[in-house]
């Protein structure tokens, strides 16, 4: 009976693993040629795990009727919020990529599966709630990764974002394991609900250790500063449409896994990781901001602007509060809308020979030769950039909100001035846009997954996104009280 | 008599090996590799160790799941290695510069 129940909670990991292996089964019969098949059943595929995920989220799902395979995996509507963002990245990264795969005659068949594994493997570390599960979600996402970076093989930035990629992915899921396992040790158990209640008062040395550890470990896989430094190359070496889901899905799953850590595991000992996630917070802000000053390539210059993005959102999770819990889920929706519009805006700015350009002095005076795709980057660049009529400034927000409410009014007012300095470059982009001399370089046309893709997120991103505000605070309400619940 | 205590040394020297063999090595990224099995290696010695002496199960199923993506992990690092050196005929650390900025 707990059995039967449990496979029922897995629904959607059923579908995408069952689905997985016969796409995977078809692409190694069918061969190349059927790639855009595959990729049409693999979105579908991504639409069947969102249906089913949609009621537990909408239905508030929360207690022990969500835990799976006893308290090892969570199906709660936290996890399904996440798995719901993590979706529709999936989808959209699914959507963009055989245009931009064929022109390098580079599209193969793999590359919808992997990316479906990939996102199994996101959509099992958001429902966690077990040191293991978390370990094995984390591998198979990252092991489709570290491929997904590499898959441009005609181009040797692609090999080596991969190779990198993979260096310091493995690093640090081998500092994330350590510290499992100090964790362990100290606690006697691997179930966060265990280690919830046995690290209570005084740390020991070791479990200190431990916990420091896996903060680390997790803080590789958002990016944050210290731990930033991969970012940058594999951004810029991967291809465009992996760029995107690794901007997106992957991110959005290691920060609700670090949410769920830090607040329910190791939630008896926030003010021991308070410090160390405000540090991470500002750090990334500060270096997010500077670093992307002076940068010529618009890849690069949007993965510092998402270092900078997931300080403001560890400025939520700094208060540990269930208000700053509910904020980090409206800024992580808003900035995965963010991402995919800038990077298919990215995406569609090629030259005559259909080449993809990529440095920003190409886009010199965008807004007079292809107005449309100009003012749909602008967009997101003011959004990105926080600047009030857009959405964007609603993530931050709430986020400023929480931090206040919790008393942290000066980690509020740093972030504040981190935010105004990273508007900078983001304004630098805007005036070589509307304001330069029209370099004229980019002609090709773009097919229409990319425009519906970019329209969609310019109108989400506008002022009607504000529209929209009462529901997103319903419910990540209901996904961070799932959350509280256990904590 | 070898307690707990030896063996979480063990695990931690083999731990900083590793993290430094990553760092300090400027040769060839094939160390690199080592470096990594060298790290999973510690962190098995620690769930071992810490599950004998908890007289607990859950570390040695712990490490069976290390071991086996250990495997996968060292066969996607050599795969995407053959395809780099393909593509630029070396495997120098050093050499592993193209992008920057």
């Amino acid at each position: 009976m707990e059995f039967a129940q449990s496979l029922r909670l897995i629904l959607p990991e059923e579908i995408l693993s069952i689905g997985g292996l016969v796409l995977l089964l078809a692409a190694a019969w069918l061969g190349d040629k059927a790639s855009r098949a595959i990729s049409i059943a693999s979105v579908a595929l991504l639409v069947a795990a969102a249906a089913v995920t949609v009621p537990t989220l909408s239905g508030g799902a929360m207690g022990p009727d969500t835990q799976a395979f006893l308290g090892q995996f969570r199906a709660d509507a936290f996890a399904a919020y996440a798995k719901l963002l993590i979706y529709v990245s999936g989808a959209a990264a699914l959507m963009i990529a055989p245009r931009f795969f064929e022109q390098f005659r580079a599209m193969r068949a793999e590359y919808p599966v992997l990316l479906v594994f990939a996102v199994l493997g996101t959509g099992i570390m958001v429902s966690a709630g077990d040191l293991m599960t978390l370990y094995i979600g984390l591998e198979m996402n990252s092991l489709a990764a570290y491929v997904l970076a590499s898959f441009l093989r005609v181009d040797n930035r692609s090999a080596e974002a991969g190779l990198k990629y993979f260096v310091l992915g493995a690093l640090a899921s081998g500092i994330l394991l350590y510290g499992m396992s100090l964790t362990y040790g100290f606690t006697g158990t691997t179930s966060f609900a265990g280690i919830h209640a046995a690290l209570t008062g005084q740390l020991s040395t070791g479990a200190l250790f431990g916990v420091i550890l896996v903060l680390a470990g997790l803080a590789f896989k958002i990016s944050a500063v210290p731990f930033h430094m991969w970012t940058p190359d594999v951004y810029e070496g991967a291809p465009t449409p992996v760029t995107m889901f690794f901007s997106t899905a992957p991110k959005v799953a290691a920060i609700a896994l670090t949410m769920r850590v830090a607040l329910e595991a190791f939630g008896n000992q926030a003010d021991a990781w308070r410090q160390v996630v405000v540090f991470a917070a500002l750090a990334s802000i500060v270096v997010g901001a500077l670093g992307a000053i002076g940068q010529s390539n618009i890849k690069r210059l949007l993965a510092y602007s998402s270092i900078n993005n997931v300080g403001f959102i560890l400025v939520g999770l700094a208060t540990a509060t269930q208000a700053g819990a509910s904020a980090m889920l409206v800024y992580l929706a808003i900035y995965v809308m963010m991402s995919i519009g800038s990077f298919v805006a990215v995406l569609m700015l090629r030259d005559a020979e259909s080449n993809q350009i990529e440095s920003i002095a190409s886009m010199a005076g965008l807004s007079r030769t292809r107005p449309l795709l100009g003012w749909c980057l602008l967009v997101m660049m003011l959004s990105l950039a926080g600047i009030p009529p857009l959405f964007g400034f609603w993530g931050k927000l709430v986020v400023f909100r929480a931090a206040v409410d919790a008393d942290m009014i000066a980690l509020a007012t740093l972030a504040i001035v981190g935010s105004v300095i990273s508007a900078y470059y983001y304004l630098m982009v805007c005036k070589t846009m509307f304001f330069d001399e029209p370099a004229d370089q980019v002609k090709g046309a773009s097919d229409w997954a990319h425009w519906a893709l970019l329209l969609i997120a310019t109108l989400f991103n506008s002022p009607l996104g504000y529209l929209l505000t009462g529901w997103f605070d319903n419910l990540a309400g209901k996904a961070s009280a799932a959350l509280f619940l256990a904590a | 008599m070898i307690g707990l205590e030896h063996y979480i040394v063990v695990g931690t020297v083999l731990f900083v090996l590793g993290v430094l063999g990553i760092f300090l090595n400027r040769k060839n990224v094939i160390v690199i590799l080592m470096a990594i099995e060298l790290i999973l290696l510690a962190v098995n010695i620690n769930l071992v160790a810490f599950s004998s002496f908890l007289h607990d199960l859950t570390g040695q199923i712990f490490a069976m799941f290390v071991l086996t993506v250990a495997a996968g992990e060292a066969a996607i690092g050599l795969a995407i290695l053959v395809i780099y050196f393909r593509g630029r005929g070396t495997i120098a650390v050093d050499s592993v510069d193209r992008l920057k900025g």
